[in-house]
């Protein structure tokens, strides 16, 4: 059992756990306790990222594409999904502001503008696995091609609120990970397969 | 040069107005050890590409850009340079993959793209390569002029390939068969075109460049071959000069009728803008190559009079191309056999055609991108009226009539969330200090690079919650241990079917 003599004491030099005593026994001991309660803070934060990680994809916020970025993220560039994630908010932000302005006033519409917003938006979006967005970008274009101002506004309002809720479960996704990291953890690599969690609806859709 | 090809290191530009999928692919790319050069406007692209002429193997490009149509980059690209292109798009449509092949595309992908279409891209170089050496090397032949003249080659116009770029092969090496069979009686010495000499050959030429005589004497004495002879030059240049004008056909051009024999006089009339060619002078214009004139005039000449020679589009259809930087003679390998073609409406170097893709005219939806404020995620109201630059930075008023205004974020979103995005609002600043002052879409497109740093940069450890996350704990537990993808490789959709039959997915 370990007495208090046999501790000494602990510090943790960037990300690494010291553990100093003149006591042999001491150091095995406190080194298990360590440890073991280190790791049962990373399983927990693992645990949860995983879960976290598949409720996304159980609730349509991100498909397949998501995870060849994830894929494609390596120790040498470890910041690399955050990165993008981060380019392609921005980019919908600039968009849909554009978009915006041209179905601002309904006696001059430029439709074609507020059409090529969308191509560029549905792009982007496909790329990052952002697959709400994307559904709406589908609906926005139909009606772009009819010029549906009333229906277009309603599409403008729903990428927006899509892309914000994405940004927020991302950033907290992100802040999951960080956390594991801190903890002395490994951030899972867990690649769901959005077919297998979405069973009720067909492959193939990311058309 | 085929000898030891490998793809490590294959020198791409990738071209991508989207700069999410810019840095995607130029991930992607890397992961395939391929150098990779990224762009995100065409004509940044094509000065690239101009500037480091043997600087890259592979064009990868994606079809729609603000400043260029895709396909206007790629008819360049192929043109001037000669490299193989790939396009890209997220529109899979028929047409639109036809037309990139018409324009001469090697291949078309569909976004988003797999790794595994990446990874075998050095095809089209390694095709490339050996078709010209092929092409060259089917070149040769005895000299003597009299077979094109007799229309033989160029009466099989059907038998040039629709949108391809690169000559039937096989077609060549029939013609030239026939030719000896019917070539004059004195037998010259076989020249072997190899593909350092005519690199030489062609180094000759872009040295003379679009200086009109680019005379086989003059080219012979820049190549400084000692056993080469005048007549060597001059036949193989006429077969360059076909080759050329065969590079630059599309589907609907058929042959020039007594084509050759009039590229060295000058066209009488050589109003380029009339319209009013006869076939036979209209001829020596399928000689001009690279130069930006070409894709359109011929384009639009394939469009006007499909069935008939090719004629000078008609006045009304001239269009300009005001390059940027502007065309120098050594740019493009223009053999332009008449001495004097007259450009009487324009002051610049030969640029006959208007293209309006390349005027710098403001485009409207692009300065709107570039004034963007948006301070802050919660409050993404528009402006009233767009009037100019400056007053996209003040804050937004709240008279806009567009739906999209205080968006109360805070109500589906958990407390901490709303949070942690009132707590990043670096990365919503869209900042463009100088572009939108200048006005001009040199720079307005540049897209800033936000980086991840600031996208969390406030997030620190925080004991937060999710908002939607439900009783998941026991979720895991229900997943049997064959669909935890510990490794990298994802399972094709086959597997899953069978997984899905066992019943083995969450509910």
């Amino acid at each position: 059992l370990m007495t208090a003599k046999s501790l000494a004491s602990k510090e943790t030099v960037n990300g690494r756990c010291w553990f100093y005593s003149d006591d042999d026994d001491g150091i095995s001991v406190y080194l298990n306790r360590e440890l073991h309660a280190m790791n049962t803070v990373v399983a927990q934060l693992q645990t949860q990222f995983q879960d976290y990680l598949v409720s996304l994809y159980q609730q349509g916020f991100l498909d397949n594409q998501f995870t060849e970025l994830r894929k494609l993220q390596d120790e040498g560039t470890p910041d690399f999904v955050a990165e993008v994630v981060s380019l392609f908010f921005d980019d919908c932000s600039k968009l849909i502001n554009s978009m915006s302005r041209s179905l601002e006033r309904p006696e001059n519409v430029d439709f074609k503008q507020v059409d090529s917003g969308v191509h560029q938006l549905k792009g982007s979006s496909s790329s990052v696995g952002a697959r709400r967005v994307k559904n709406v970008c589908i609906s926005f274009k139909e009606c772009c091609d009819v010029q549906n101002r009333e229906g277009c506004l309603r599409c403008l309002q729903q990428v927006d609120y899509e892309y914000k809720m994405l940004k927020t479960k991302l950033q907290d996704l992100f802040n999951l990970e960080k956390q594991i990291v801190q903890a002395g953890g490994a951030i899972p690599q867990h690649f769901p397969s959005y077919t297998i969690l979405r069973p009720d609806i067909r492959p193939c859709l990311d058309a | 040069m085929e000898k030891g090809f490998s793809p490590v290191g294959l020198r791409v530009l990738v071209v991508d107005d989207d700069p999410t999928w810019l840095k995607i692919l130029e991930k992607m790319l890397k992961k395939c050890s391929y150098e990779v050069t990224t762009c995100g406007l065409a004509r940044e692209a094509l000065r690239l590409l101009r500037e480091r002429k043997d600087g890259f193997d592979i064009v990868i490009s994606d079809v729609n850009m603000p400043d260029m149509d895709g396909f206007k980059l790629l008819e360049h690209v192929g043109l001037e340079l000669d490299l193989p292109v790939i396009m890209m798009s997220v529109d899979g449509e028929t047409s639109r993959v036809m037309k990139g092949v018409q324009h001469g595309a090697c291949d078309y992908l569909l976004k988003p793209i797999r790794m595994k279409e990446l990874k075998i891209i050095w095809q089209h170089v390694l095709r490339k390569k050996l078709q010209e050496v092929r092409d060259i090397e089917g070149c040769c032949y005895d000299g003597g002029a009299d077979w094109f003249t007799q229309g033989q080659f160029l009466g099989g116009g059907e038998d040039v390939s629709f949108g391809k770029k690169r000559k039937d092969f096989d077609f060549e090496k029939k013609l030239f068969q026939d030719e000896s069979d019917q070539s004059s009686s004195s037998k010259k010495a076989r020249v072997v075109w190899s593909y350092e000499l005519h690199q030489k050959f062609v180094n000759a030429v872009n040295q003379i460049g679009c200086d009109h005589k680019a005379g086989p004497k003059k080219i012979l004495d820049l190549m400084n071959i000692p056993w080469l002879t005048r007549e060597n030059v001059a036949s193989h240049l006429q077969k360059y000069r076909l080759y050329l004008s065969r590079l630059e056909k599309g589907k609907e051009i058929k042959c020039y009728s007594g084509g050759v024999k009039n590229m060295d006089s000058p066209p009488k009339d050589a109003e380029i803008n009339s319209g009013h060619q006869s076939p036979g002078k209209s001829s020596s214009y399928a000689f001009l190559k690279a130069t930006e004139t070409d894709p359109k005039q011929l384009a639009s000449a394939s469009v006007s009079d499909p069935t008939s020679d090719v004629h000078m589009p008609p006045k009304a259809k001239k269009t300009r191309i005001g390059f940027d930087p502007p065309i120098s003679s050594g740019v493009f390998d223009s053999l332009l056999p008449w001495n004097d073609v007259p450009d009487p409406l324009e002051s610049k170097p030969p640029i006959l055609y208007e293209n309006s893709f390349l005027q710098q005219q403001p485009l409207p939806s692009q300065s709107s991108y570039v004034a963007n404020s948006a301070p802050s995620l919660m409050q993404e109201e528009m402006k009233p009226s767009y009037v100019n630059p400056d007053e996209f930075l003040m804050p937004q008023n709240k008279n806009s009539t567009v739906i999209l205004q205080d968006m109360d974020l805070s109500a589906p979103f958990s407390s901490n969330a709303t949070s942690n995005t009132e707590s990043i609002p670096g990365s919503l600043n869209w900042e463009l200090p100088e572009a939108h002052h200048s006005g001009s879409l040199d720079t307005d497109l540049d897209f800033t690079w936000l980086h991840g740093e600031h996208f969390f940069a406030n997030s620190g450890l925080q004991n937060f919650q999710f908002q939607d996350y439900s009783s998941s704990t026991s979720l895991l537990s229900e997943l049997p241990p064959h669909l935890w993808y510990g490794n990298d490789r994802l399972p094709d959709p086959d597997e899953y079917t069978l997984m899905v039959d066992q019943g083995l997915f969450i509910s």
